[in-house]
Formats: C-alpha cells, structure tokens, sequence
C-alpha cells in the first residue's frame, strides 16, 4: 500500500526537489566563490592544481568504465572491480621488476631509438596487465557470478563484495603480494616540462622552474593519452563491432537477446573481461602516477570511481568518464583550496548532491542504451 | 528444547571454571613463591657476590629482530662490565626475560624477576606499550627501570604528570627530533620551510608541531603548513603548493611508506625543497633514489666518528658479525647508564641508585647523556643524510 501524504507543503518539498537544489546551490556558490578567488589570485597555481586534478580523473576513469559496464549489462554492482584494479597494479609490478618485460623489446630490436622503445616496453606490461585482469575476472564471473545469474540481485551484490575482501586478503598473505608497502619501479625515467610566460622548457632536478610557469611530466601525457586511447576503442568495440552490439542488445533485453541467438552467457563474460581488461590498464597507470603497491591499493580508487560511475549515470560510458573527470577536479581542488584531509568527504558529498537533484546520474536518462 | 538450553549452560559454566582454575592456582601460588625468593636473594646478597640485573626483551612475537638486537647489547654490556671486575665489586648476574612486546607477558616477565629473582634493576621493555605496564610495577614496588627504546611520554610519567621516581629512559621522546631538525635546518642556513603531517598520527603531529615552532624560534619562517591522511596517495594538490610557496625545506616526519609515495610526486612536480624528517625513514624499504639529498634525524649513526661509537661497531661486529643497529646501541647505553649510576652511588640500592642516576653525565655511544627532570635524557641527535643510494652521516645536533 502506498501511503499518500497529505500535507501539500511537504509534497511540494518532495516533488520540486528543493533541498536538493538548495543544497546544491548554496555549495555551488561557495565553491564558485572559492575557485573564481583562487583563480583571480594565482592563475598559474590554479590551473596547474587543474592539470594535477586531471591526471587523478583519467584513471578514475579507467576503473569507472568497468563499473559502468557491468552495471549496464547485469545491474551489478562489481565491488571486486576495485580489487581486479590493485591485482593489474601488482601485475605490473612483478612484469617490471621481476620479468624486466618493459626491456623485452629494447633488447630484441637494440637500434630502435630509446623513446620509442620505451614507450613500447610501456605498453608490453599494459598489455600483459590487461590480460591477466581480464582472465581474472573471466574466472571470477564464472565462477562467483554466473551461477547467481537467476537468483535475486542482492545475492550477486554480497557475493562481489566476499570476492572483493577474497582478493585483498589472499592478496595480503605472505606469499602472495605480502602486506607491505611496496615501492613502484616506473618502467622510464620521470621528467617534467614547464610552460607558461617565460616559454617552455624541461624541469632540472634542483632548479626550481620560473614561477608562473604550469608543471606537466611525462606521467601526466602518458596517463591521458591511454586513457583517451582506451576509450576510443572501448567506445569503437560496443559501437561498431557485433561484439558491441550484442553487448548492447544484451544489456538492453537479455531473453529476447537469447532469442536472435546471442550467447548472452559468452557475452557477459566478454564484458567482464573488457572491464577488467581497463582496470587492469588503470593499475599500472595509478602506480607509474603514485609509485607504491599495496593489498589493499584498490579501496579508495575503485570507491571513488564508483562514485564517479554513479555520478556520470551507471551505465553510460561517457558519463563514467565524464564523472571521473568531475571526481578528480573535486578532490584535487578541495585538497588545493579548502582542506586536504577533507577532500574525501567533499568527493563523496558530490554524490549525495547529484543524487538528490538527477537520481540517474548526469548522462543516466538522457541516453536510452545502457553498456 | 529447554533441557538442551539448561545441558548447555551447565557446559558452558564447566568449561569456564575449567579455563580459570589454572589462572587461579598460579594466582596463589605466585604469593608463596616470592616468600622463598626473597631470603635466598638476601642470602645471595650477604654472600657480596653478585648483583641481578634483569632484561625484559621482546624475543617473540611482533617483533623478535628488536628483541634480539636488545639482548645482544644488554649481554655486551654486562660482559664488558665483568670483565673490568663487575660492579661495587660484584659480579653482575644477567637474567633475560621474554617480554613479548605486549602488556601481560611484559608484567608477568617483571614480577618473575622482581618476586622470584629478587631484582633491583630492570633494563627493558622496548616497546611503550609494554614499557608502561612494566613502569607501573617498577615503581610500585621499588625497582630501577630503565627502557632502551620506549618513546612514548607516558613511561617516565604517572597519570598526574609527575614523574615516576624508579623510571628513566635511554632514548629522546619523539617530539625532541623535530627540535634537532628544526636546529639542523637552520644551521644549514635554511630560512623557508614547509611542514606536512598526517593529522592522524600522533607521532608525525606531535614532531611537526615541535618542528614549526623551534623553526620560528630559531628565525625561520613557516611558508606552509598542509596536513594530509594516512591513506591519502596522491599528494600532487599539496606538492604544488609546496613548489609554489618557495620553501628551501619540506618536513615530512612521517614513515617511510609515506614518504616513498611523497618524494617520488615531488621531483615530477617541480619542488625542489629538500626533504627533511625522523627516524620514521629508518628503514630498508625507504626508497634511496626518490629520497635522494633528504635528511633525517636518528638515535645514532655506525658513521659517527667519536670513539666510543667506534669502539662499539667493532666490538658488536667482532662478536655479533653485523653492524648494530639502534636498538642494540640503546641497550647497550641503558645498561651502562644504570651500571655506571650503581658505581656511582656506591650502594646496591634502587632509590639511592635512582636519585644518583636522575644527576648522572654519562658519554655513551648515542651520545652524552644527562637526565631532565622528566627522566628524559638530554643528549644529541645524529642528522643523516640519503646521497647516492647510500645513508651518510651528516652531523651530530645538540638542542
């Protein structure tokens, strides 16, 4: 039975959303407040805290995605997408520092320039990372998901976070990844460049770089050119290839799916793999940025891009991605301009606003396919 | 059903009354067992043969490398001693205990060597939270302790703020590095500083809040101060600033899992402050390449010149085949400390033994020794400095 309220004040505070806006409205000025005078101070320390906001966004957005996915084919909810994310990390841990699999190349083809080599030697332990995520998750869906696909979604939802806490504490143990801190060896040397008034040229280790000047390293390239990369084919695969459109049509009615002969199961498994495949992606480039690897890495990152999923609208891949890069600005320049031990909850109060105001997320209704 | 309830609660009570009965008969005997210790200990005594000091060290549990380290000089100590014809003429009776690093076998280990051996005078525990159940016992019942490493303030104190009469320590509490950094820094010729803490951390807080006001007193300026979470990893917002404000130096107290991940960021972002923090760095995990031209205090150096630091490397290398560490060197100077004090007093008293060791001067490896009036001693503080993959000694810093 639905109980009607009768109270016409309290239904017009219900359906005109107006603590929502409210709320976000009094925030939204403060924070225009806050930024507009930080920007009119100090252009250059604002729009470098802006390029530092980035980079955190893109891989968010790397991990969003996997949510999304999934969430769009099964309305599942991956706890264990963040953990995946810590296994791609350690993954590219152990490529680089055990296997020297970033040297694989430069000491098969010795006369290609060091650059290039590098940057292919780069993309070996992604690749390698990717799949072994993705095999990961291939075996944990057919294994911990599969079985639960005709129970109800709370039973699937506890069974992704026993997976989650499976992971990270297995992960812990002594011969496994062991539960220290353990420092990331980036597969090339670090630089950085300045650009601003005075010109453009590298960063000297020791030499402070003329003021006013904004700071990029090859971190920060590497990390958006991926992540712009990874979306173009993630976007080109459920757009244009029959792998993608079965995804979509599985996403978008499973038993008719069936019907015209999709293998709903397979594809299902295909998207788990592909989602881990980018959380794999996102590993190696969370510790090339944030050089450290530990069992338990992949709480905060995959909260938070969860967060940013919801926040783009679950199930909308430009959303996911479009809340990542929200969630990596709000945390950064919370951390600049209002507090850094507060950053967190300021991150995670975007969520109860857009909640409030658009349940469906920012891209959620507008765009009628989900995956 | 309610037969199973009552059979049940009937197991239960049988099996408590199991699990206590052991814990009670060992309650009652301890009594008895103390009454024949303490006649033999005195006959012992009368005999003028040897003086017992006990050592309680954590041998197992969380930490048995800190344990073994600890015996190792505690044993140097007591043999060096008895080889130069012991104390008050008497030979000392070491008795090592395993302590655990945790609060009830650290008490348990006490009132064994105080109740059935008969001791006087207690060098250990390392770890606070043990040392300060133990200093409770100590200064209940009338017996010298001295703890090697037990940083935590509230060993030496009681709940009121006074200062337990039997207790001393042989290291500086935590909040004294940031006062020898602050020092350190601006004998550099250092003059703009950035502080960073993990506001959760009592540790890290309380050294940077020493640090950024030692740091004014000497004439320096604080250009920023941030505060940060333990599980925070990117630290770009907070680095940015730093670069931005100027600063010569960026202390970081904290462990050196905080900060690998923070020197790694900094070099990307441009900063070129040098990084300053404590003997939370200590470590083989620090990575050496990112924390390159950092500095950090600590207890003591191997590096250090002075005599009598390379005289005990030696000697702990000839007998033990490795360099010591800072543990070892602790125990071995609280030793020494609490020896020399019962030489100096003259009597084989713990309050006499006491009072003489609150005013004693003592050069010990980790430096000169003089006790405030908390029972902290006021001796130097080694600065070390990370430089081509190696950790070098830089300086010793008296406050």
């Amino acid at each position: 039975m639905e109980r009607k309220n009768q109270n016409p004040i309290v239904n017009w505070i219900v359906k005109s959303k107006i603590l929502g806006i409210l709320f976000f409205v009094i925030i939204g000025a403060f924070a225009v407040f806050k930024l507009g005078t930080a920007l009119f101070d100090n252009p250059s320390l604002f729009l470098q805290q802006v390029v530092n906001g980035l980079q955190l966004g893109f891989v968010y957005a790397l991990i969003a995605l996997g949510y999304t996915m999934i969430y769009g084919i099964i309305q599942l909810i991956n706890f264990a997408h963040g953990d995946v994310f810590m296994v791609g990390a350690f993954t590219s841990f152990y490529a680089i520092s055990r296997y020297n699999i970033h040297l694989w190349f430069q000491s098969l083809f010795p006369s290609v320039p060091v650059l290039l080599a590098q940057i292919i030697g780069t993309v070996t332990v992604m690749i390698f990372a990717m799949a072994v995520c993705a095999l990961l998750a291939y075996t944990i869906e057919r294994i911990a998901y599969k079985p639960l696909r005709t129970a109800p979604r709370i039973s699937a939802l506890i069974t992704a976070i026993g997976i989650s806490f499976f992971l990270e504490y297995f992960g812990a143990l002594n011969f496994v990844f062991t539960p220290n801190y353990i420092t990331f060896k980036r597969p090339f040397e670090v630089k950085s460049w300045f650009i601003g008034p005075s010109g453009f040229g590298t960063v000297e280790s020791g030499i402070a770089p003329p003021s006013h000047s904004i700071i990029f390293s090859n971190i920060f390239l590497i990390i958006v050119l991926a992540s712009i990369l990874l979306l173009l084919v993630l976007q080109y695969i459920v757009k244009k290839t029959k792998i993608g459109k079965a995804m979509r049509a599985v996403a978008y009615d499973k038993p008719t799916a069936r019907l015209m002969g999709i293998n709903s199961d397979a594809i299902i498994s295909i998207t788990f793999a592909l989602g881990a495949a980018l959380a794999g992606a996102a590993g190696l480039l969370y510790a090339i940025a944030f050089p450290q690897v530990f069992f338990s890495m992949g709480i905060t990152p995959g909260m938070k891009a969860f967060v940013a999923a919801v926040v783009g609208g679950i199930g909308s891949i430009p959303g996911a991605f479009i809340g990542a890069l929200i969630m990596g600005q709000a945390e950064t320049l919370s951390a600049a301009y209002i507090s850094t031990p507060m950053r967190d909850a300021i991150a995670f109060s975007l969520l109860i606003i857009v909640l409030l105001i658009r349940p469906k997320g920012i891209m959620g209704e507008t765009s009628s396919e989900k995956v | 059903m309610k037969k199973n309830v009552l059979l049940s609660i009937v197991v239960l009570l049988a099996l408590a009354l199991a699990a206590c009965a052991p814990a009670a008969g060992t309650a009652a005997e301890a009594p008895a067992a103390a009454d024949e210790a303490a006649p033999a200990a005195d006959a012992a005594m009368e005999e003028g043969g040897t003086i017992k000091v006990a050592n309680l060290s954590p041998l197992t549990g969380p930490v048995p490398t800190f344990g073994e380290s600890t015996k190792n000089g505690f044993m140097m100590a007591v043999d060096e001693w008895n080889a130069k014809g012991g104390v008050l003429g008497k030979t000392i009776e070491p008795i090592v205990e395993d302590s655990q690093c945790t609060a009830d076998p650290a008490v348990n280990a006490a009132n064994k060597v105080i109740d059935q051996d008969g001791v006087h005078y207690i060098v250990g525990e390392v770890c606070s939270s043990a040392s300060i159940p133990v200093s409770e016992v100590a200064e209940e019942k009338g017996v010298l302790m001295i703890t090697p490493t037990s940083t935590n303030a509230d060993v030496t104190l009681n709940l009121d703020g006074s200062t337990k009469s039997m207790v001393f320590r042989a290291c500086f509490i935590d909040p004294f590095q940031g006062q020898v950094m602050a020092k350190f820094a601006t004998d550099q010729g250092y003059t703009k500083a950035f502080v960073m803490s993990d506001q959760g951390n009592d540790y890290v807080r309380g050294l940077a809040e020493v640090f950024s006001e030692k740091f004014v007193e000497y004439g320096g300026e604080i250009v920023g101060s941030e505060t940060y979470t333990g599980t925070d990893t990117d630290f770009s917002a907070i680095l940015t600033k730093v670069a931005d404000s100027g600063a010569e130096v960026l202390y970081l107290p904290d462990y050196y899992n905080v900060v690998n991940l923070v020197a790694a960021q900094a070099k990307e972002k441009g900063v070129t402050a040098v990084m300053m923090g404590a003997d939370g760095w200590d470590s083989s995990d620090l990575d050496l390449a990112a924390a390159d031209g950092g500095y950090y205090s600590n207890h003591y150096s191997p590096d250090d010149t002075r005599p009598v630091v390379v005289d005990w490397v030696t000697k702990y290398t000839e007998t033990y085949g490795s360099t010591p560490d800072a543990l070892a060197t602790l125990a071995y100077d609280a030793t020494n400390i609490l020896l020399a004090s019962i030489e100096k007093a003259g009597v084989d008293d713990a309050a006499t033994v006491a009072e003489t060791m609150s005013g004693i001067s003592y050069e010990a490896v980790s430096g000169t020794v003089t006790f405030d009036a908390q029972h902290n001693p006021i001796k130097s503080a080694v600065v070390l400095q990370v430089k081509d993959g190696a950790i070098k000694f830089v300086a010793s810093v008296a406050p």
